[in-house]
C-alpha cells in the first residue's frame, strides 16, 4: 500500500477537480449554442420540426445520463469511429445539457405574452425576424437565473464520466480510494469538491434573480 | 375599389359562431367605428383584417388582394394595414424610440439615418418627441398607447385598425389618445376603430357600425344613427352604454 497524507490526496484531487471544470465549461457552452438551435427548432412553426424537437428534448430528459454515455461511448466505437472518454464525455453532457437549456428557454418563451408575437407580427416581422429582434432578447433575459442554476446539475454531471473512464475529480477519487483503502475520507474530500464548484453558482443564480426582480425593466 | 371589401364572412370557434356572414366596405379616407355588445364579434372581426385570425367562409379583400387563412404569407398585408392593441404590447426591453424604428429598419430595410429621423418624426406627432429615449414602463398608459400608434405609423400603412385602444386606460388619460386619432382621421387616415367611446364614434367617425349576433346589424352615419337608431338593439346598446 502506497502511503498517501491527506494533502497528497486533495493535490491529485485539485487536478481532477480542473478536469471537472474544464468538461463543464465545454458542455455548457457547446450545448448553450446547441440548445438555442434545439429551442428555435422546438417552438418552430412547422409542427414536424416542433415534434422532432419535443422528441429530441424528451429523450435526454427521459434517459438516463449515464446511458447517453454508453450510447455514445460504445455505439459510436461499433461504427469503428474510436473516441477518447474526454470527448465521449463532451459530446455526451453537450447533448444533455442542451436538450434541458432547450426546454428551461422554452419555457421562458412561452411564459411571454401573446400580444408581444401579435405586435411584431402586425409589424410584417417574419417569424425569425420576430424571434430574433422581440421574443428572444426579453425570453434569454428571464431565462439567467433558471440558466444559472441548471450550471449546478451540468457539473454534478459530469462525475458520470469516471464511468467511462474520463478521469475528473471523481474518478480520482476512485483511484485513490482504491490504493489507499480510505474511502470515506477521500468520499468526503470529493463531495466538498463539488460542493466547493457548484456553491458559487447557486449563489450566483440566486443574485441574479433577484436583481432581474428588483429592476424589471431591459 | 373600396379599400376594404369583405363578403358575407364566417367564423366559428369551435360550436362558437362569432361572425355569422359579416358584410362591409370601407373606402380610402373611411373613419369607422365598430360598436356593439362583448361576444357581438367585433374584435374578431378587426383580428380577421390583418391575418390575426383566420375564418370559415366569405371573402376578404385588402386593397384589391384576397386574403385567405394563416398558411399564407401575410407580410405584404401588414405592411398596408397597422394595429393597436388595447394593451399597447410594446416591447419592453426596447425604448420608445426604439420601438418605432425596428420594423422599419429590419422589416423594411431602410438606413439608421432615414429610421431615426423618421422615428423622431413619429413621435413628435403624437406629442411625445421628448419621450425618445424612455423605456415603455417610464411611460403612462396613455404615453405607451400613443409610442404604439408612432411605431404603427412608422410603416406608413394604408390604414390603421385600433382595438379598444383606450379599454385599458385611466380616464383621464383617454382624452390624450383620442386626441391623436382624431388628428389622424382630421390628416385623411383611414381608421377602422373597434371602440367603445360612443361620443367619439359619433363625433370623429364618418361610418357607424353596429354589430349584433355577428352581422352587421346597422351601419351609416353616425350622427343620424345614433339620433334616430333604426332598430330596437341599436337603440337599447345606445340607451344602455349611455
Amino acid at each position: 500500500m502506497i502511503s498517501f497524507t491527506l494533502w497528497d490526496m486533495t493535490r491529485h484531487l485539485l487536478v481532477g477537480a480542473g478536469w471537472t471544470i474544464v468538461l463543464s465549461v465545454i458542455a455548457f457552452v457547446f450545448g448553450g449554442a446547441m440548445g438555442l438551435a434545439v429551442l428555435c427548432v422546438r417552438i418552430s412553426a412547422n409542427p414536424r420540426l416542433q415534434r422532432f424537437g419535443m422528441a429530441y428534448i424528451e429523450f435526454f430528459q427521459d434517459t438516463p445520463l449515464l446511458m447517453q454515455f454508453f450510447l455514445i461511448f460504445f455505439g459510436l466505437a461499433l461504427f469503428g469511429v474510436d473516441i477518447s472518454p474526454l470527448f465521449a464525455a463532451m459530446l455526451g453532457l453537450t447533448l444533455f445539457t442542451s436538450a434541458y437549456l432547450a426546454e428551461i428557454w422554452r419555457g421562458c418563451v412561452e411564459s411571454l405574452p401573446k400580444g408581444q408575437w401579435e405586435a411584431s407580427a402586425c409589424l410584417a416581422m417574419s417569424r425569425w425576424e420576430q424571434l430574433r429582434h422581440v421574443i428572444l432578447p426579453q425570453a434569454l433575459r428571464i431565462a439567467v437565473p433558471p440558466t444559472v442554476g441548471f450550471s449546478v446539475q451540468v457539473v454534478k454531471g459530469t462525475a458520470v464520466a469516471s464511468i467511462i473512464g474520463f478521469v475528473e475529480i471523481t474518478k480520482t477519487g476512485t483511484m485513490i480510494a482504491n490504493a489507499t483503502f480510505r474511502p470515506l475520507t477521500v468520499y468526503a474530500l470529493v463531495a466538498l469538491g463539488y460542493f466547493l464548484m457548484c456553491y458559487p453558482l447557486s449563489v450566483a443564480a440566486r443574485r441574479v434573480e433577484r436583481r432581474l426582480h428588483a429592476a424589471g425593466r431591459r | 375599389m373600396p379599400l376594404v371589401d369583405v363578403n358575407e364572412l364566417h367564423k366559428q370557434f369551435g360550436e362558437n359562431e362569432v361572425l355569422r356572414g359579416v358584410n362591409l366596405t370601407v373606402e380610402e379616407g373611411d373613419v369607422v367605428a365598430v360598436i356593439g355588445r362583448s361576444g357581438s364579434g367585433k374584435s374578431t372581426f378587426l383580428r380577421i383584417l390583418n391575418g390575426l385570425e383566420t375564418f370559415d367562409a366569405g371573402h376578404v379583400r385588402i386593397d384589391g388582394e384576397r386574403i385567405s387563412g394563416l398558411e399564407s404569407d401575410l407580410r405584404p398585408l401588414r405592411r398596408k394595414v397597422g394595429m393597436v392593441f388595447q394593451q399597447f404590447n410594446l416591447f419592453p426591453h426596447l425604448t420608445a424610440g426604439e420601438n418605432v424604428m425596428l420594423a422599419p429598419r429590419v422589416v423594411k430595410k431602410e438606413s439608421p439615418v432615414e429610421v431615426k429621423a423618421l422615428a423622431e418624426e413619429m413621435l413628435g406627432r403624437v406629442g411625445l418627441g421628448d419621450k425618445f429615449g424612455a423605456f415603455p414602463d417610464q411611460l403612462s398608459g396613455g404615453q405607451q398607447q400613443r409610442v404604439a400608434i408612432a411605431r404603427a405609423l412608422a410603416m406608413r400603412p394604408r390604414m390603421l385598425l385600433c382595438d379598444e385602444i383606450t379599454s385599458a386606460l385611466d380616464p383621464e388619460l383617454v382624452g390624450e389618445v383620442l386626441e391623436v386619432v382624431r388628428q389622424l382621421a382630421a390628416e385623411g387616415m383611414t381608421l377602422i376603430m373597434v371602440t367603445h367611446e360612443m361620443r367619439f364614434a359619433r363625433e370623429v367617425g364618418n361610418k357607424l357600425v353596429f354589430m349584433h349576433k355577428g352581422k352587421v346589424h346597422e351601419a351609416g352615419d353616425p350622427k343620424s344613427l345614433f339620433a334616430n337608431p333604426r332598430t330596437p338593439e341599436l337603440a337599447s346598446f345606445i340607451q344602455s352604454v349611455g
